[in-house]
Order: structure tokens, then C-alpha cells, then sequence
């Protein structure tokens, strides 16, 4: 995946900066906008957040690494959010997450080499009447078996072709 | 368009309950996310491409989820003067079919499951009848009521949910929405509500129970200002998701719900915190934020009051953590989700230092209709202790999974095997999870209990939000005691010592047992664990942590020994203790097991009995899965 140009960066820092005001109390809402933005969060434009709030830059780095909505590594252009909840582990999440480590060669927090896809377990989606259940991006799919799982894998492939 | 007063409201009420009930017909679609994820959206569209091509006079609406997910995706249809006719997992080329039989003024037979006589105004005690209810009924439709998995339930928490657009504030409105924030704002003082929800003895639906008149007189009477009151819609417990569907079906009752709570502690700013994994409750709430205000119904001098409120949404970043409320606050005000010690309550001390009063989604939600009906009336449900209804995600092993409100103290058994229909394929139920990770197992003798706050907590389980999950036969106790902890591990935030640790090491000790690594002294150790945990950690996460082991260690001890002394799971679920095998009489050589495979473990020729390599095997079963000859045997 290309790292996101600077001056775009920029451009969206200072749009997402605009929706709030310049407080420390912020500091949460103005890493997830730059987060669905950017897809991630490079180390300028934390120390930006962190001047422009005026939070110290170790709070800032403490936020980003607390909460698992942000990430410091690009992500794919695909999130997979594989649900890890009760329902869906009693009904075979664990091992629809074995497969898809093997299908994508990554492992869960990991992006594919081709930056098409991020594997992440999520704590429960809240679909649990459609478990095991994954989140591609924001489609929930349910009911998911191995053979569902690989087809779903070729659509998003082929929507990249 | 401002609402000044509760005569201009009423004036909205009465032409939206017109359009609501005789305008057109109404074609509702169950659009919430569990929908969506069952196809609801592909319906929508073309059902709306089709009476468009059709130049059909119709409104077709999403509505949020009635809980019935095992039978999604659902339409519900209300023709003018007939009864509604509710159908149940139509796809696509229903759509044809299911239109021109509406058109006709007949009933689509191959789908329909039920019809209802009557639109429910719960907040009015008054159905009103869609017309005469035999009209369109000649066919073998059964009545929706009649149904099993809706008989027992009384839907207050989840009024609207299915009946209304949850994008239309006009249609809330029509349903009796914001008639009861007039009604507080306007005829009652602040004393006098905070009497009634005590007095209605309606407590927190988010977990832990606490009476929530008592929760609002305490925040009334503290000292300082400003003061807040918050939303908890941080649904946190895996296997619960209420408060999703009510956001996402019907978001202003919350909003109502807060107004009025809001007037009656004396707060004028409020805080919605939404979890980020549901993007569609955001995008409802948010919706349904900027409508209210545009009706005047937030901002200032609200119903000509001279009270102010206003409302904000504030999206969690994906900590369990933050659903506790000093954790939830420290990350409203921007900071990492760390609990702190609870010596000042946050009713007290707070968001910022200041007073703030927390409630979860139910809770809220649960306020106008307490308000509109009066507490003797939410009283009358429930039991002594446990007042109201309570909804419950039943999900897992069982035939119907959705979610359900019944009137508190009715049985487990009913829940899980009348409205649930018992446990798929005719295997045996062996346990069902209440509470999220800070709950229990409970074993099947227990299922005759009644389902209130007391009886749960007694047998070590709790109410928690709502989640009811159904373990059968092919359910690991241990492995699930195992889940909790990896779960509660990686979501201790690393304050305190006691949950840092001691989450670690019961983890560590339950894989152990897992792999065959067991040894006797490791269930007292659990036990010893769990202690120092109940004891020692800072916040209910740590201090409850204990609660997936204790009560599987209470009920499945034999379990647990098995692993240890035998090296065997009953279940056959815990894969260093298990292996797959091909049954040579059974197996036809078809080679489905071998392409399903996923380390090539498997070999033979075609039209031959296969064979797994057990060093290559990684046990993970999609071999068996794959198998339609039952030629694929675990041990």
C-alpha cells in the first residue's frame, strides 16, 4: 500500500482538526476521523494532533496504542473483521480464523503483502444471531463456512482485478 | 419547525398516527444490521424497482429488527382496512409474487407466517384494530401472537422496533414518541419523576442492576455543576446486541429517555458513547440527533420551558474496558479508558469531577414508557426484585436465535426451549452463558429458574446486559472458561495488578488443561486466582473475571477432570486431545474431505477410501464438515 503523501495528509489533518474544538478532550474523536481518512496514523500526524490539541505527544501515543480502532502501520485497502465473540466461538469462529490466516498468509493484525486485505479479531459485532460472522469493511456477512469464506475472498479479489 | 408546546406536538401526533394507518400501503422491511447481513437490502431494492416499474402506490420503508433474526430477512405488510401480514425469509424472485398478491389485496401464502389483528400503542395502552382482521386471512396463515417464539414475549424496550422507520422522527412521533419529555418537562417537577422511576423500581439494564431512581436522586443532590448525563451504548458483553437493534430501530426513544432524565437531575449536556464497530446505530443516531433538534425537541427552551439540553455523540475506539463507567468517562474526556477506584461515585464525581449520570440504551429507552404509563404499571411486570421486561439476545445452540423481551422471572427453560425451540439437530443442552464475561455457566437442572437480577447472581451467573448463550453436548466447558479469559486478558487494560495477572495465569492454566498439560492442583490454583481476583482488582472487569471459571469449575468439575486425568474432551473440541479419523465402510472416495483440507492432510484415490495423516492433521474439523457420507469420525 502507497504511503499517503504529505501534503494530502495535511490537507485532511487540518479538515479533521476543523470538526472539533482545539482541546485536549478532542483528542479521541480527531483520531478516529484522521483513522477513517487516512487508514492509519503516521508519526507526523500524531505530533500535529498533539500540538494542535496541546497534548503532550506521549498521551497521544498512549491513546493511539490503547484503543485497537487506530493503528500506527497501514492497513489494507479491505478491513476483515472476524468476530470473536461467544456466539460465533461456540459455532466455530476459531477455526474460520485458522482459514483465513492460511488463505490471506497473514496473521491476525496483519495486512496482505498486495495491501488488499487487514485481518483483525474484533470483539463481538453484535450480529450474533448470524454466527460465525465477519465484518468485510461495513457488509456483515453470516452464517460463514469455509466454502462461503473462499467465495467471499474471490469477490473482493476480483473487485480489485 | 419548532414544537413550542405539547398541544403542537399532539397536532404532529395525530396526522402522523393518520399517515401511519390509513394513507397507504405499507411495505415494512427489517433493516437492521442482522437484516442487512440476511439480504434485506437486495430486497428493498427490488421490491422499490419493481412497484416503481409497476407504478405501484405503495410506501416501502426499512424498519429496525422485531428479533425474530432466525427468520430474516422479514417484511411485514399493513394493506388499508386489513390486518398486517408478516413474512418471513423471502430472497429476491419473492418479490413478484409477494407484490402482486398485495396488489390483488391478497396474502403471498408462500411466505407469509403470520398476521396481526392490530397496530400496538403501548405508550397509549390502545391497539388499534387495521381494520377487520378475517378479510384477508382465508388462507392457512396462522396468527403471529400464536407463534411460539412471539407468545411469551411483551415488547416495551422494543415497542417500535419493526413497526416504525427508524429514519422518520414524525413516525416515532405518531407512535406517542417525545409525548412523554412534553409530559415530564411540562406538568412534573424534578422530584416528582425521579419518584416515579423509583417507584416503578426500574434498575440498570446494562449490568449490575443498580435502581435507577436512586442512581438519579444521588445525581440531583450532588454538589457541583455543570452536571451530565450519559448514554452507555458501549455493548461490550460478546453475545449481546439489544442495544444495537433498539438504536438501530428506534433511536429517539433514547434521546427521549435522556431528555427527561436530563430535566430531572438538572443537566443540560448529554453524551451518547456508541461503540465503533456499529456503524449503522452512529449513522441512525446521528440522523435522529439532527431531527430533534430541528423540531426544536433539543437546544434551548425546550416545549417553552426554558430548559436547555443538548445531545452528543462520542464514538468508543474499541476497548471492553471503556463499558465500565469511570473507564467510558476517562475516554469521553479524551484520555485512555482506565478505570479508577470507585471511594466517589460518578454520580457524584464524575465526567470532568462533576456529577454524571450514566445509563445504558435499555434503561433509557425503558424512561418515556415508565413516564407515559405510570410506575404502577411498569410495576405490575416482573417480580418483586426485578421490575419491567428485559431483553435477552438467546443466540448459540438454538433453533430460534433473536432477541426476545419477556416480562422478568419467567423460566430459562421457557425462554431457551418455548421461545427458542429448544437445541438444533436433537443433540442435549448442556449449560446457558448469561452475563457476558463477568457471568456464568449455568447447568440444564438450573433451567427452571426464574430469570430476574436475584436468582441469577445467586448461582454465580449475573443478568449482565442480556446475553443468552446455548451450549449443547458439542460445547468444551473448559475451552469456554478458556475464551472468557483469552477475552478478558487481552481486554484488562493493565492498571491493576490482580487483573493484569491474574487474567494471564488463568489463562495460562486453562490452555494448559486444554492441551493435555493438566494436573490436579491446577483447579485449586483457579480457585486460589480467583480469589485474589474478587478481591483485589480495581474494576468489575478484574473482579468478576473469576465468574466463566468458578461456575464451570461449580457445575463441570468432570469436565475439567477429564482433561486432566483422562487426557479427553467429552466434546471433543479441544484439539491436542482429539484426532479425525476416515471410517473405510463409509467413505466413498469422493474427495471432498481431501479439497477441503486446508494442510493437504488427507490423501487417496478417487472412488477409494481416503486416510488422514495425523501428523499433518490440524484437527480443525472442516474435513467432517465437508463429509456428506458421515465417513469422517473424531475422537
Amino acid at each position: 500500500m502507497t504511503p499517503v503523501t504529505e501534503r494530502a495528509s495535511d490537507a485532511a489533518v487540518d479538515e479533521v482538526l476543523g470538526r472539533y474544538p482545539a482541546q485536549p478532550s478532542s483528542l479521541i474523536s480527531v483520531l478516529e476521523d484522521l483513522q477513517e481518512e487516512l487508514h492509519y496514523l503516521p508519526e507526523a500526524v500524531l505530533n500535529r494532533v498533539a500540538a494542535e490539541l496541546q497534548v503532550p505527544r506521549a498521551q497521544v501515543y498512549h491513546v493511539a496504542t490503547f484503543y485497537k480502532g487506530f493503528s500506527l502501520q497501514p492497513r489494507g485497502k479491505h478491513i476483515i473483521n472476524i468476530c470473536t465473540g461467544t456466539a460465533c466461538h461456540v459455532k466455530g469462529s476459531g477455526r474460520l480464523a485458522e482459514l483465513l490466516e492460511q488463505e490471506l498468509h497473514i496473521a491476525d493484525g496483519e495486512t496482505t503483502s498486495d495491501g488488499l486485505f487487514t485481518l483483525q479479531s474484533v470483539r463481538c459485532l453484535g450480529c450474533c444471531s448470524l454466527a460465525p460472522a465477519i465484518m468485510i469493511d461495513r457488509e456483515v456477512h453470516g452464517g460463514v463456512t469455509a466454502t462461503a469464506l473462499r467465495r467471499i475472498l474471490k469477490q473482493y479479489r476480483k473487485g480489485e482485478a | 419547525m419548532n414544537i413550542r408546546t405539547p398541544d403542537e406536538l399532539a397536532k404532529l401526533r395525530t396526522t402522523g398516527r393518520e399517515a401511519l394507518l390509513t394513507a397507504h400501503t405499507r411495505v415494512m422491511v427489517g433493516m437492521a444490521t442482522c437484516g442487512l447481513a440476511s439480504g434485506a437490502q437486495k430486497l428493498y431494492d427490488a421490491l422499490q424497482a419493481q412497484a416503481t416499474a409497476q407504478e405501484l402506490d405503495l410506501s416501502i420503508l426499512p424498519t429496525g429488527c422485531r428479533g425474530a433474526c432466525y427468520l430474516e430477512p422479514l417484511v411485514d405488510i399493513v394493506l388499508p382496512g386489513q390486518a398486517r401480514v408478516t413474512y418471513a425469509r423471502l430472497a429476491a424472485d419473492d418479490v413478484a409474487g409477494l407484490l402482486a398478491a398485495t396488489t390483488a389485496g391478497g396474502v403471498y401464502a408462500e411466505r407469509a407466517i403470520g398476521w396481526s389483528p392490530a397496530e400496538p400503542f403501548l405508550l397509549d395502552d390502545a391497539d388499534v384494530p387495521y381494520g377487520s382482521a378475517e378479510s384477508a386471512m382465508t388462507g392457512a396463515t396462522p396468527s403471529l401472537a400464536s407463534l411460539p417464539f412471539f407468545r411469551n414475549q411483551l415488547p416495551i424496550a422494543m415497542r417500535n422496533c419493526g413497526f416504525i422507520d427508524p429514519t422518520s422522527i414524525d413516525e416515532y412521533i405518531a407512535k406517542g414518541g417525545y409525548a412523554a419529555a412534553a409530559k415530564a418537562l411540562t406538568t412534573m417537577e424534578p422530584e416528582r419523576i425521579i419518584a416515579e422511576i423509583k417507584a416503578s423500581g426500574l434498575r440498570g439494564r446494562g449490568g449490575g442492576g443498580f435502581p435507577t431512581g436512586r442512581k438519579w436522586e444521588t445525581a440531583r443532590k450532588a454538589h457541583g455543576e455543570p452536571r451530565y448525563v450519559i448514554c452507555n451504548a458501549d455493548e461490550g458483553d460478546p453475545g449481546a446486541y439489544m442495544d444495537r437493534s433498539i438504536i438501530e430501530g428506534d433511536p429517539h426513544s433514547i434521546i427521549e429517555g435522556m431528555i427527561i432524565g436530563a430535566y430531572a437531575i438538572g443537566a443540560h449536556q448529554g453524551y451518547l458513547y456508541v461503540r465503533e464497530e456499529y456503524p449503522l446505530a452512529v449513522e441512525r443516531l446521528r440522523l435522529a440527533l439532527r431531527q430533534a433538534a430541528a423540531y426544536g425537541l433539543l437546544g434551548t427552551d425546550l416545549f417553552g420551558t426554558g430548559f436547555d439540553f443538548t445531545l452528543q455523540i462520542n464514538r468508543g475506539a474499541g476497548a471492553f474496558v471503556c463499558g465500565e463507567s469511570t473507564a467510558l468517562m476517562a475516554s469521553l474526556e479524551g484520555r485512555v479508558g482506565e478505570p479508577r477506584a470507585k471511594y466517589i461515585h460518578t454520580v457524584e464525581s464524575g465526567l470532568w469531577g462533576k456529577p454524571s449520570c450514566l445509563n445504558n440504551v435499555e434503561t433509557w429507552n425503558n424512561v418515556p414508557a415508565i413516564i407515559q404509563r405510570g410506575a404502577d404499571w411498569f410495576a405490575g411486570i416482573g417480580t418483586e426484585g426485578s421490575k419491567g421486561t428485559k431483553v435477552f439476545s438467546l443466540v448459540g445452540k438454538v433453533n430460534n436465535v433473536g432477541l426476545v423481551e419477556v416480562p422478568m422471572g419467567i423460566t430459562l427453560r421457557q425462554v431457551i426451549e418455548d421461545i427458542g425451540g429448544g437445541v438444533p439437530d436433537g443433540k442435549k443442552l448442556k449449560a446457558v452463558q448469561t452475563g457476558g464475561p463477568s457471568g456464568g455457566c449455568i447447568p440444564e437442572e438450573h433451567l427452571d429458574l426464574p430469570v430476574d437480577y436475584e436468582s441469577l447472581s445467586r448461582i454465580g451467573s449475573m443478568m449482565g446486559s442480556g446475553g443468552m448463550i446455548v451450549m449443547d453436548e458439542s460445547t468444551c466447558m473448559v475451552d469456554v472458561a478458556r475464551y472468557f479469559l483469552a477475552f478478558l486478558k487481552d481486554e484488562s487494560c493493565g492498571k491493576c495488578v490482580p487483573c493484569r495477572e491474574g487474567t494471564a495465569r488463568m489463562l495460562d492454566v486453562l490452555t494448559g488443561i486444554c492441551e493435555g498439560r493438566g494436573q490436579l492442583g491446577d483447579l485449586d490454583l483457579l480457585r486460589d486466582l480467583a480469589a485474589v481476583m474478587t478481591d483485589g482488582a480495581l474494576c468489575a472487569l478484574g473482579t468478576s473475571a473469576a465468574n466463566p471459571v468458578l461456575t464451570t469449575l461449580a457445575h463441570f468439575a468432570d469436565e475439567y477432570r477429564a482433561h486432566i486425568e483422562e487426557h479427553r474432551c467429552p466434546a471433543k473440541v479441544c484439539r491436542a486431545l482429539i484426532t479425525y479419523t476416515v471410517l473405510p465402510d463409509q467413505c466413498t472416495g469422493c474427495g471432498a474431505c481431501a479439497r477441503a483440507c486446508p494442510s493437504q492432510a488427507i490423501t487417496g484415490k478417487a472412488k477409494e477410501a481416503h486416510v488422514i495423516d495425523p501428523g499433518a492433521c490440524t484437527r480443525c474439523g472442516l474435513c467432517m464438515e465437508s463429509c456428506r457420507f458421515a465417513a469422517i469420525e473424531v475422537r
